[in-house]
């Protein structure tokens, strides 16, 4: 049991608060991480929710994963093995797809098939995008810095950020602001020009947020998927053998081997607060557990709106906590299967339902899908992005059977007259008549499916509101302004108290960054070793 | 003039200021208008030889006073006009007033009522501490020269310690966003909310959520800085200009449509009119929209293939379309003295309502109930009409510039859409109506010549914004083409009757040389 000595506590044992408190013990603190499920993993878990078969029931691909992280912590040794994914591709109404393979010779020959010019601008897109890439890949694992702040420290990280503008050509510098600015659709229009093409690319930069196609600043999510897999650095897209149950498996194994506690089925009800400084935790048991450092992993709204007592924070920023935009936008099912089902359009063994699968094959119907959550309505015709991980991964399902994980977008936080198990139904077979749409067989396949809302989300993981990102990722909250101007240093308003989970710098996806930058902060403020790793360097 | 200087490609307010600026500076100008009469869409538009519109802009804000004084415009007729109100209609007469400090209505909570001063106030301070970057060529972000790092240094300043750091880190959080999230943040009141945010995307392709209207609102507030609203005085600074630029001894030729811009060696020398003729320049500057100065006047193999394409990607389709109703008699409006249709009415009971007006828009398609800005011009000057009779100009939005099926078919059909929505806020609205013009976008596109027919000659989203607009290459109004200058809304800082873009062209052009 508790001892009462820490160092530091964690609250919330998702990937951000094992990766932050695995830096940190690792630079000798003594470190617990309280976690309020009975798991640990927050929204990076594999549950057994159907006997037999494993869900990756929130999170679903190791797509942002920083390498720096997995190696700094020796991930790989504490069991983590990630499958790189290798392909994705869209049904088109017609009864055709597209293909986008890795291979690059066979994806320009399928562009071809479909539109001879976006064969040759596909060149001029990967080489554009993947500059982009470089340039923000740097600025991932540093502390935002302050643009209040007249200290040396936040002049120097602007001017480094300055420095790495001004290794582009003027037109780069415009071009790089154009893409940060534009929405995906109108980026990819000046690149591509067929249909399909425009939708298949168009949308995993509208996963997880509540602006659409055509919404200005959706463009630049194309990162999100073009960092992994761009300089072919494995390990950065694909997915964790055993769901992402492994990552979380893999950090806290990491954690404890640097002697860390996990105590899970401790909710915390309150950060405790004296004299402005940190004095510890207290849980929803009653029990207070001692600390000079505390460091919160859950969503900046909940942390200052719940966990802290609001005479311990400035009335401006509870303000901003409350403001704070975490709007859920998107769905989950997780289903099981009784065998593979077919895709007629696809030729027999076509290795294309190995990768990422879409049905919305046209701009129009991403944005409709996107008018329907504007409206507090789940999306008549969704954007479904389907995988089954368990044609490579044989720990998910029984021989023979199989596991789908279905990401749909958009889903409303509550829809009118709020939700019932009903509506939730009633949302999962939308998805479920849209994929039948394209498998004949699907829908007899079909053994169990766990239909996940932003409710689901909010009551399970702790998700206000359900948003995956633990706040929108929109220009008012990103880089310095996230979660809020003034508290981009992972720093909280009193003395000893930190964030570090995805509501902070760079944000959502499994990536690991907000953590380890939170750990940097800390280890800084307590003036011991730096033990997370340096920013990303391949060239 | 047997060769003039300078050729200034179309005589809208824009190309008036440039003309008046560069004929003070001692250069001889020629203007060339397609139209009739000079203004372009600030001229007025006369129905039935009786009924003089106030063509598209029917609310402005003064112009800069800078402009006013240095081109000596209250000489020459120009008057401020008479500060207006806002009426937000609701249903059954429930309609709030709202003015540039205060707004009332009996359905108003005491929180907006207070909040509202102090929301209006930052904004303003807002959109004055952008003022360098308004006022100035569009900084290049690399190769500065002296300007461009003073103007960036002004801002810097203006926004740090002009606006304190809190206000600055609330300026830096909100400058990238939507009105939505921002007008949810401070109101409650729906119809507020749906009057604030019309103003935000009113002639933009963009609903309250879509992210860089905040940005847009700042720019129509940037206007407001000079003075308030008010109705039909374009006309008045149409002539104004006009007359200060003749004055100067520019020439102004009506009724010449220029057919291309001549170019020898990527330099160009003149220009050809649609009737052959040849006018050779010193220099050549374009008051029309950057689309049809590139792709028609100029043509993509004068050009370098990137800039031509950046060129052809601009986004610029208009989603406004005006109606004028000429009327036998002074409307009713439910709920509204007489006394008070002075003012602008809006349409846009909330921002849901904005949205629901705009979604349909992106697949070319009219909306059931779209958002209209309704004046009354002849309440302000009874000569704009015969005795008794009166005028309404509604702006209407969102109608797509490719509608599915064709305008042609279904134009009067949406007309009568409009007024049948009217009538509901003005019974008996129907039985007044004489006659009637109803300008879709495509219709503005070639009455005005502006391709795609957007207000803004290009929309003002943040990538066709400052140093970006029209496109990189050609943001600080000189272009790839030598002597060759852009001075029109499509250029920094954007669309209204400020007269920037065209005072900004000139400096720019007297900074590089003039016409040596």
């Amino acid at each position: 049991m508790t001892n009462g000595n820490y160092d530091a506590i964690v609250i919330g044992a998702g990937h951000n608060g094992l990766t932050n408190a695995a830096f940190l013990a690792k630079a000798g603190l003594r470190v617990l991480v309280v976690e309020k499920n009975e798991y640990v993993g927050g929204a990076t878990v594999s549950r057994e929710l159907h006997k037999g078969w494993k869900y990756s029931n929130c999170s679903y691909v190791c797509s942002l994963f920083r390498p720096e992280i997995y190696n700094a912590l020796d991930l790989g040794r504490h069991g983590l093995k990630v499958i790189p994914l290798v392909s994705s591709m869209t049904f088109k109404q017609d009864g055709d797809y597209f293909g986008s393979y890795q291979d690059p010779n066979i994806r320009r020959r399928e562009l071809m098939r479909h539109n001879q010019r976006d064969a040759d601008a596909v060149v001029r897109f990967d080489a554009d995008v993947l500059r982009w890439c470089k340039l923000i890949r740097g600025f991932l694992l540093r502390t935002p810095p302050d643009p209040g702040s007249l200290r040396p420290r936040d002049a120097f990280e602007f001017a480094h950020l300055l420095k790495k503008f001004y290794e582009l050509s003027e037109d780069q510098i415009y071009e790089f602001i154009r893409f940060f600015t534009m929405s995906i659709a109108e980026y990819l229009e000046n690149y591509f020009e067929n249909e399909t093409i425009l939708a298949h690319y168009s949308g995993g930069s509208i996963i997880g947020t509540g602006l659409g196609v055509y919404s200005p600043g959706t463009a630049y999510v194309l990162l999100h998927h073009a960092m992994g897999d761009v300089d072919g650095n494995v390990g950065a897209w694909g997915f964790a053998r055993g769901g992402m149950g492994a990552v979380s498996g893999a950090l806290a194994s990491s954690f404890q081997s640097h002697g860390g506690e996990i105590r899970t089925d401790a909710e915390v009800a309150q950060i405790l607060v004296a004299g402005n400084k940190v004095n510890g935790v207290r849980l929803a048991s009653g029990e207070e557990i001692p600390a000079k450092t505390v460091v919160s992993n859950l969503d900046a709204k909940r942390t200052f709106t719940k966990v802290m007592d609001a005479n311990d924070i400035p009335p401006a920023l509870l303000k901003r906590a409350r403001n704070f935009k975490i709007r859920g936008s998107s769905g989950k099912l997780n289903i099981a299967l009784d065998g593979m089902p077919t895709f007629p359009a696809l030729p027999k063994d076509s290795p294309l339902t190995l990768g990422h699968m879409h049905f919305t094959d046209t701009l129009s119907r991403l944005e409709r899908a996107y008018d329907d959550w504007k409206d507090d309505r789940w999306s008549a015709d969704p954007y479904c992005d389907t995988l089954i991980p368990s044609q490579y991964d044989p720990t998910l399902a029984p021989p023979g059977k199989h596991m789908m994980t279905v990401f749909v977008q958009y889903c409303p936080v509550e829809p009118e007259g709020g939700w019932t198990d009903d509506k939730r139904d009633a949302f999962g077979q939308t998805v479920i008549d849209q994929i039948a749409d394209y498998s004949p067989d699907f829908k007899d396949l079909l053994l169990h499916a766990e239909i996940r809302t932003p409710r689901e989300l909010e009551h399970d993981v702790g998700l206000t509101e359900g948003n995956i990102f633990q706040g929108e990722l929109t220009f008012d909250q990103l880089m310095f302004n996230r979660p809020f101007p003034g508290y981009a240093q992972y720093r909280g308003p009193v003395k000893g108290m930190y964030m570090c989970g995805s509501s902070t710098h760079p944000g959502g996806g499994v990536m690991g960054a907000p953590g380890a930058n939170s750990a940097r902060e800390i280890l800084r403020d307590l003036r011991k070793p730096d033990t997370t790793p340096e920013e990303f360097s391949d060239d | 003039m047997i060769r003039p200087d300078v050729i200034i490609i179309g005589a809208g307010h824009n190309g008036l200021v440039c003309a008046a600026y560069l004929a003070r500076a001692g250069m001889g100008v020629l203007v060339l208008e397609s139209g009739e009469s000079t203004g372009g869409m600030a001229a007025p538009r006369v129905l039935n030889d009786d009924y003089h519109f106030p063509g598209l802009a029917h609310v402005t804000y003064p112009i800069s006073p800078t402009i006013r004084k240095d081109l000596k415009l209250d000489q020459f007729g120009y008057v401020v006009g008479k500060t207006i109100d806002t009426i937000a209609l609701g249903a059954n007469g429930q309609h709030l007033t709202i003015s540039t400090d205060a707004i009332s209505g009996n359905r108003l909570r005491k929180a907006d009522i207070e909040a509202y001063p102090e929301f209006r106030k930052q904004y303003l301070a807002f959109a004055k501490s952008l003022s360098p970057l308004f006022n100035n060529k569009p900084p290049r972000l690399k190769n500065m020269g002296f300007r461009d790092t003073a103007t960036l240094a002004r801002l810097g300043w203006n926004v740090r310690m002009g606006l304190g750091r809190d206000t600055m880190y609330e300026f830096l959080r909100v400058a990238a966003i939507n009105i939505y999230d921002v007008l949810n943040e401070t109101f409650d009141n729906e119809q507020l909310q749906g009057a604030l945010a019309l103003d935000a995307v009113m002639g933009s392709a963009m609903g309250p959520r879509t992210p860089g209207t905040v940005l847009t609102w700042l720019q129509r507030l940037f206007g407001e800085l000079n003075g308030a609203a008010s109705v039909h005085s374009g006309e008045q600074l149409v002539n104004a200009l006009t007359q200060s630029a003749e004055n100067a001894g520019t020439v102004i030729r009506c009724n010449t449509r220029v057919s291309k811009i001549l170019i020898e060696d990527s330099k160009a020398f003149g220009v050809e009119l649609d009737d052959g003729e040849l006018i050779k320049a010193k220099l050549v500057v374009s008051n029309a929209d950057p689309r049809t100065t590139f792709s028609s006047l100029i043509g993509a193999p004068q050009l370098d293939t990137m800039f031509a394409n950046r060129v052809a990607q601009i986004r610029g389709s208009g989603v406004v379309g005006k109606l004028h109703l000429a009327l036998s008699d002074l409307p009713e409006f439910t709920g509204i003295d007489p006394s008070e249709l002075t003012n602008r009415l809006l349409v846009a009971p909330s921002m849901r309502y904005i949205e629901h007006a705009f979604n349909p828009s992106k697949y070319g398609e009219c909306p059931d109930d779209p958002i209209l800005e309704i004046t009354l011009p002849s309440t302000h000057n009874s000569a704009l009409a015969p005795e008794g009779h009166h005028l309404m100009s509604v702006n209407v939005a969102f109608l797509p510039y490719d509608l599915n099926g064709g305008w042609a078919e279904q134009k009067k059909t949406i007309a009568y859409k409009v007024i049948s929505q009217l009538e509901r806020y003005s019974p008996g609205l129907k039985s007044l109506i004489v006659d009637h013009e109803f300008l879709t976008p495509r219709d503005i596109e070639r009455e005005f010549d502006a391709t795609g027919g957007h207000w803004h000659h290009g929309e003002l989203s943040i990538h066709q914004s400052f140093m970006m607009r029209p496109t990189y290459g050609a943001a600080q109004y000189d272009t790839p083409i030598d002597k060759l200058f852009l001075c029109g809304a499509g250029s920094h800082p954007g669309g209204g009757l400020t007269g920037l873009p065209g005072r900004n062209a000139a400096k720019r052009i007297l900074e590089l040389g003039g016409a040596k």
